[in-house]
């Protein structure tokens, strides 16, 4: 007798590589093909009013290091970087332990830090742009206590700090949400032992809580980090990447290059560069996982 | 916890309330205020007279109401689509056994590491080539199919990974397809990891920024973000009064909806958030 060719693991194999087929032919075309293409354009010099496209091999990347705006475009994406994701985390992890005390209210405190995270960004941005003016609420609020304010988004120093500070107060909810989570998942007998052993309540978080919860540290520091990396609609509708160059994070930059000053094939050796430091960032953080992330396996 | 413990914890919780409450106050009661006061220094906290010119105006000054259902219509569109993707994709690679699943998984996966931001620049030129700039097509596709979606794959295997075996052999044993087990059984039980995708899918569509302000020209394809940032006056200072009401137009709806089901909001994204 003929065995059927349609058999059980056949149209299993079938059915799997249907099911995946939207999501592996979307990434091909809009994940991969665009990726290799930034590479190629960046070999290329691309004038978009000639429409001329040559190869120029990699005269990109020596203009890359001839830029003289580089070294300020990579210290204020260094700059924002570190300070939102030391300040999120910190923070994060602040409210966290704050709203696991079970007191009464935590359940409103809990809405009231997340709120943000649900306001449409640009709005968001919009009203904080509003409150930061040289005489906006900011130092309305200031002058009434009698401290005379900054112009927080036209100077130098306090424009970085200004964008920082907005960002953070946006998203810090999500990662507060998942830090709860996790403290919530940490068994109590770990903290009555420690308590039996007569460890401080410092003691405690350091040496239970911190590695307890070191699994979902290590994730959102990864997303916090590639996500200010992304930064753009806040400094765009804030500073400009102003005063000066100050807060010209890098996607800003090959925003300018690209779109308002159509060097295409010098925004893609932008992204390239991009590209580099996200999977650098990413690539490091995991192979630290080993030395500081507790597995209870 | 003592007495002065407590104290102490309420107090830091109300300091640091401040500056996530207020600007949402602000914005909203500024939105209601004539333009005069909302310039008003030292500002007032309550509007001394309501008016609701700024409104009026965000109506007049840009196809307000046509750039607001631009913006609902590709949010509903997107995060429908990122479902469908995302629970089959996620279903197949936790379930299906197939020849080539753990790498066209990993493959699929380093979409994660590939921000769209690296990729914005052919995406544009691509977009142009098949004359779909200043479309919205760039802003539907890209998401649903794209690097966006990857994560939503990745939360919906993770939640079909934990799911237990015997749930589907009892539907096998009743002849029902690969098809059919999923749709009638898994998908289903499937629906906190599925309403977690759904909003911060919606979410990030609702907040895309670069994305419109690079594929879109005209006024009345603009999405809300980039309209918001358009009331600006002849030298390009921005029209506060009128952002700040149009701000408000966009940032209500949702806040309300997430004050209403805060609790499925924030557990739901937290628990697949720990999963993963």
């Amino acid at each position: 007798m003929k065995r059927p060719f349609w058999t059980g693991s056949r149209r299993d194999h079938l059915a799997g590589y249907l099911f995946i087929a939207p999501q592996l032919i979307g990434s091909v075309l809009f994940v991969f093909t665009p990726l290799a293409l930034t590479a190629w354009y960046s070999l290329h010099e691309w004038n978009v009013l000639a429409d001329t496209f040559t190869f120029t091999g990699t005269d990109n990347y020596q203009a890359l290091l001839d830029d003289p705006r580089l070294g300020d475009v990579l210290a204020a994406t260094g700059l924002f970087s570190v300070g939102l994701v030391v300040l999120n985390l910190t923070l994060a992890l602040l409210l966290a332990v704050l709203l696991n005390q079970r007191l009464r209210g935590t359940t409103f405190f809990r809405t009231v830090f997340f709120s943000p995270v649900v306001v449409s960004l640009v709005a968001w941005t919009i009203v904080w742009g509003f409150l930061l003016q040289d005489d906006g609420g900011v130092n309305g609020l200031l002058k009434a206590v009698g401290v005379d304010g900054p112009n927080w988004l036209r100077e130098g120093g306090t424009a970085m700090v200004s964008v920082i500070v907005v960002q953070v107060v946006k998203n810090v909810g999500l990662n507060m949400v998942l830090f709860l989570a996790a403290l919530q998942g940490v068994p109590g007998s770990l903290y009555e032992a420690a308590t039996v052993d007569g460890a401080s309540r410092w003691r405690q978080f350091r040496s239970v809580t911190v590695p307890m919860i070191s699994p979902t540290i290590l994730l959102t520091s990864i997303i916090t980090v590639v996500g200010s990396l992304q930064v753009f609609a806040q400094i765009a509708v804030l500073t400009q990447g102003g005063p000066g160059t100050s807060t010209t994070v890098l996607v800003y930059y090959l925003y300018q290059q690209a779109f308002q000053f159509h060097h295409f094939g010098y925004g893609a050796t932008l992204s390239v560069l991009l590209f580099a430091i996200v999977l650098l960032l990413t690539v490091a953080q995991w192979r630290m996982r080993r030395k500081w992330v507790f597995h209870e396996s | 916890m003592s007495r002065r413990a407590k104290t102490a914890v309420y107090g830091v919780l109300c300091l640091l309330a401040l500056p996530f409450l207020f600007p949402t106050w602000w914005m909203l009661t500024s939105s209601v205020k004539p333009v005069n006061e909302v310039f008003a220094f030292p500002p007032t906290l309550w509007p001394d007279t309501f008016s609701l010119d700024a409104y009026r105006e965000a109506f007049t000054l840009q196809p307000f109401a046509r750039q607001y259902f631009n913006s609902m219509y590709i949010a509903a569109l997107v995060t429908v689509g990122t479902l469908a993707v995302s629970a089959m994709a996620g279903y197949a690679f936790a379930r299906i056994r197939f020849r080539g699943a753990n790498v066209l998984f990993l493959v699929v996966l380093t979409g994660l590491l590939i921000p769209s931001e690296v990729t914005i620049v052919p995406l544009f030129q691509m977009f142009h080539g098949w004359g779909m700039v200043d479309t919205h097509w760039p802003l539907i596709l890209v998401p649903v199919l794209g690097a966006p979606s990857v994560l939503a794959t990745f939360i919906m295997r993770q939640f079909f990974l934990a799911l237990p075996y015997e749930l589907e052999e009892a539907g096998r044993v009743d002849g029902l397809g690969r098809f059919a087990l999923f749709r009638r059984i898994a998908l289903p039980l499937a629906r906190p990891a599925l309403g977690a995708v759904a909003i911060f899918t919606f979410l990030h569509s609702w907040n895309l920024y670069l994305e419109p302000i690079v594929f879109l020209s005209s006024a009345e394809k603009f999405t809300l973000p980039q309209a918001l940032t358009q009331f600006v006056d002849a030298y390009g200072g921005p029209m506060w009064d009128v952002q700040l009401s149009a701000a408000s137009m966009t940032a209500l709806p949702v806040l309300a909806v997430f004050v209403i089901a805060q609790r499925q909001f924030i557990e739901g994204l937290a628990h697949t958030g720990v999963k993963g």
